[in-house]
């Protein structure tokens, strides 16, 4: 009998004390003001990240390095509703153009001027994909992208 | 943490290399001892840390041990990317909340 093993969609679902024009053009213009210095990929630290405003654009950053790493592209830009952005990253944090995983963000005012926040992260079944054993070191990362190699083939058997 | 037990198990090469097999499937210690370079008590060690790492599951198979890689093991890397993201987006809200409302400030205000 074989077995398939989706790994869930991630929802991650809040309310911020802004209006919901803000809360996009923080997402997106802002984005570098935001995101985690350490959630960062190449070998030298992160400079800048940005998210192009526009259907298209790039999902990128900079390291200081100056060296630019792409990240995905913007697949829908509906401000101030609705944001879908294409992570193009595999399991070892390598940019794979042929990887599609979807990250979608909506913005909905609700009471009191604030706005929820419903964030999902979908398509994880396709993250292991492009990351060969040959590409296998050791490390922490490696070992995530191992697992995640296994994880795809377990997922496709 | 599990993710640094599962991590730290797989830093052994050959233990990584047997993970990597069960990434194909369920297999026999028998089968998996084929075509490593080790022997088959070295290949019963290395399942045991990966079992007792959370990674991988036995059940019996008649006479034999199978083992395959545990599905409860890949919801913990499920998990880790879970966590990046309420990092993030705690971040996120943070500086949508920090920030000054667009209509009160310049347009084009930037970090120092």
């Amino acid at each position: 009998m074989s077995q398939t093993i989706t790994p869930a969609t991630i929802r991650k679902s809040f309310t911020v004390r802004a209006t919901p024009e803000k809360a996009f053009q923080v997402f997106t213009d802002g984005f570098d003001r935001w995101w985690p210095r350490s959630h960062s990929i190449g070998d030298a630290p992160l400079k800048t990240a940005t998210i192009e405003p526009q259907a298209g654009g790039r999902w990128y950053s900079l390291t200081e390095d100056g060296v630019e790493h792409d990240w995905g592209d913007v697949l829908a830009w509906e401000p101030p509703a609705r944001l879908l952005l294409a992570w193009r990253l595999n399991g070892e944090f390598a940019y794979d153009p042929d990887l599609l995983t979807e990250v979608e963000v909506r913005f909905a005012p609700v009471a009191g001027g604030e706005t929820r926040v419903d964030f999902e992260h979908r398509g994880l079944e396709r993250l292991g994909s492009g990351a060969g054993a040959d590409r296998i070191r050791t490390g922490m990362d490696q070992g995530w992208a191992l697992i995640l190699d296994s994880f795809q083939a377990t997922v496709a058997a | 943490m599990a993710n640094n037990l599962a991590f730290a198990a797989l830093a052994d090469p050959t233990r990584r290399e047997v993970f990597e097999r069960l990434g194909r499937g369920p297999q026999a210690v028998g089968d998996l001892a084929r075509g490593l370079p080790v022997s088959r008590p070295a290949v019963s060690q290395h399942l045991k840390v990966l079992k007792s790492a959370g990674l991988v599951i036995d059940r019996p198979d008649g006479a034999r041990r199978v083992y395959q890689i545990d599905p409860q093991g890949l919801g913990q890397i499920r998990a880790w990317l879970d966590r990046f993201w309420d990092e993030a987006l705690d971040a996120f809200k943070a500086e949508v909340e920090r920030a000054p409302d667009a209509d009160s400030t310049p347009k084009d205000r930037d970090e120092p």
